[in-house]
């Protein structure tokens, strides 16, 4: 086990993460980003070998790299004593226990997954999935997709895909159309998200655009028990009155996003519809804990640069400069409202769901046998679902759209670790 | 343009990209079954950024590793569940 002090402690190197950590050091604390992926960034300016990526992003990243900020990559956090300012994570199979004064939460949003028939196939993967996967490095090229699902992400995965010569053959997003005009027009309020939103549509130009349309069940091979049957070969989709079936390699299939309030909840951080709760100066409940970026509510990455400044400044005791970003926030919050409004989840999405449909994945527990209880906690004791691997990152927002079900307690530790990790022990190779 | 570096999947050498995702280059070398579910289904990656799980895989010898959040290297040995 290897002990390391600062500061300020920023978990999560995304837009949030990276501007909070900036603004810390620049005020002459000393900081330590840490981040459970091997390069800084976050999903949105995860590096892309074909593309430069945006300005903002590089820009960004060159600050930091010109920063005193201490970065430890491929850390992941497991366990948080916030009392005793303490955070421990998981480094090459070893226990780094840091201590800091101020600690700022990161840690993003993940995106929400529904379940349907087949959902569990090779081939079925998330939007901001596949996109992370082919920024990292796997070839789509010529490979025949299918993007669906919900939110302005279908449309930058749809773009970042073209660029690598996917075979496109259509984004069905499941927002009615009505809902997407008016959201557009919104934009205009918004010069700099409307030429983003026009960039992507360029992007994805050529492809078919269906609003009002959902995935209802994918499927393989039908007969034979071939390894090669058990992927994807089609996917059905719907728009409550017509049917359409289309054969692909791949769907890339994202509901949005959902913060990822697990080790903010360890530490006992108020949570309120599913984002964790923070003040004017992005305080948690908790003191000494603050929060930053889609961890405290979707909103995308300006106003988590904006929200990572205030927390920034904030952490390093400079309220004035912390305020300075407050209007600029406030802004992209009224974005962040109304692109919430345009992507409402319909509650036809519900229907895609069978008796033999799997909604735990780590546990294979199915819907039917979900049916039996009538909580959350009654499900996890009488059928293991959510107490697999993924702790529920996957099922437990599933469980809630489809069953009203609100989440359960977190314990530690909030990610899977080697038992000699816990133990604090060195590893033996 | 692209540099490569040789992986051992389930005993035979291969060649990846070397700054591929162990996730991605194991899709790029068209693998379907990363691990097996509680009911022998294969199951390959969902989320693509450390959450699901779902694309664990045995590396140098230590179980459940999320290949997503693990890079290529030269020599790496992963095994993957099978059939």
């Amino acid at each position: 086990m290897s002990r390391r002090e600062c500061d300020v402690l920023v978990v999560g190197a995304g837009p949030a993460g990276i501007a909070a950590a900036c603004r810390a050091a620049e005020c002459g604390r000393s900081v330590l980003l840490a981040d459970e992926n091997p390069a800084c960034g976050g999903q949105i300016w995860r590096a892309d070998r074909s593309s430069a990526g945006t300005p903002v992003a590089a820009a960004w990243l060159a600050r930091l790299a010109a920063s005193r900020v201490e970065i430890l990559p491929g850390a992941a956090a497991f366990e948080a004593d916030a009392d005793a300012g303490v955070i421990r994570f998981e480094h090459e199979f070893e226990t780094v226990e840091v201590h800091c004064r101020r600690l700022v939460l990161a840690t993003g949003a993940r995106e929400l997954f529904l379940p349907f028939p087949g959902w569990t196939l090779p081939g079925v993967v998330g939007a901001g999935g596949l996109q992370a996967l082919v920024k990292g490095g796997f070839p789509v090229a010529l490979r025949r997709v299918v993007v669906a699902g919900s939110g302005p992400l279908l449309l930058a995965v749809a773009g970042v895909l073209s660029q690598h010569g996917a075979d496109l053959l259509g984004v069905f997003e499941q927002a009615p159309l009505a809902d997407l005009i008016r959201f557009s027009l919104r934009l205009w309020a918004f010069p700099k998200k409307l030429l983003e939103a026009a960039g992507l549509a360029m992007a994805a130009r050529g492809v078919p655009l269906r609003a009002g349309w959902w995935v209802m069940a994918a499927g393989g091979a039908s007969g034979g028990v071939s390894e090669d049957n058990a992927r994807l070969k089609w996917v059905k989709l719907t728009d409550g009155w017509r049917e359409t079936k289309v054969e692909c390699d791949l769907l890339a299939c994202g509901y949005g996003l959902r913060p990822n309030t697990e080790l903010a909840q360890l530490i006992g951080c108020r949570v309120s519809a599913g984002a964790v709760a923070v003040d004017e100066f992005q305080n948690t409940s908790v003191d000494g804990v603050l929060a930053a970026g889609e961890v405290t509510g979707i909103g995308g990455a300006e106003l988590s640069l904006e929200e990572g400044s205030v927390a920034g400044y904030a952490a390093a005791d400079e309220p004035d400069r912390a305020r300075a970003h407050f209007a600029a926030r406030a802004r992209y919050r009224g974005f962040a409202a109304a692109l919430e409004r345009a992507f409402t989840l319909r509650q036809e999405l519900k229907g895609a769901v069978t008796a033999e449909t799997i909604v735990c994945r780590c546990e294979d527990v199915t819907a039917g046998r979900l049916g039996e209880f009538k909580s959350w906690k009654e499900a996890k004791l009488g059928s293991r679902c959510g107490m697999g691997a993924c702790q529920a990152r996957t099922c437990g927002p599933a469980a809630e759209f489809l069953y009203g079900w609100g989440a359960g307690s977190v314990r530690p530790p909030v990610l899977p670790v080697r038992v000699g990790t816990l133990a604090g022990e060195s590893d033996p190779r | 343009m692209s540099e490569t570096v040789r992986i051992v999947l389930n005993g035979d050498e291969r060649e990846v990209p070397a700054e591929a995702t162990l996730a991605a280059a194991l899709l790029g070398l068209g693998l379907t079954r990363f691990r097996n579910s509680v009911q022998g289904e294969p199951r390959a990656p969902l989320c693509g950024m450390g959450a699901c799980q779902e694309c664990r895989v045995t590396v140098d010898g230590r179980m459940h590793v999320r290949s997503c959040m693990t890079p290529c290297r030269e020599g790496l040995r992963v095994e993957t569940d099978q059939p």
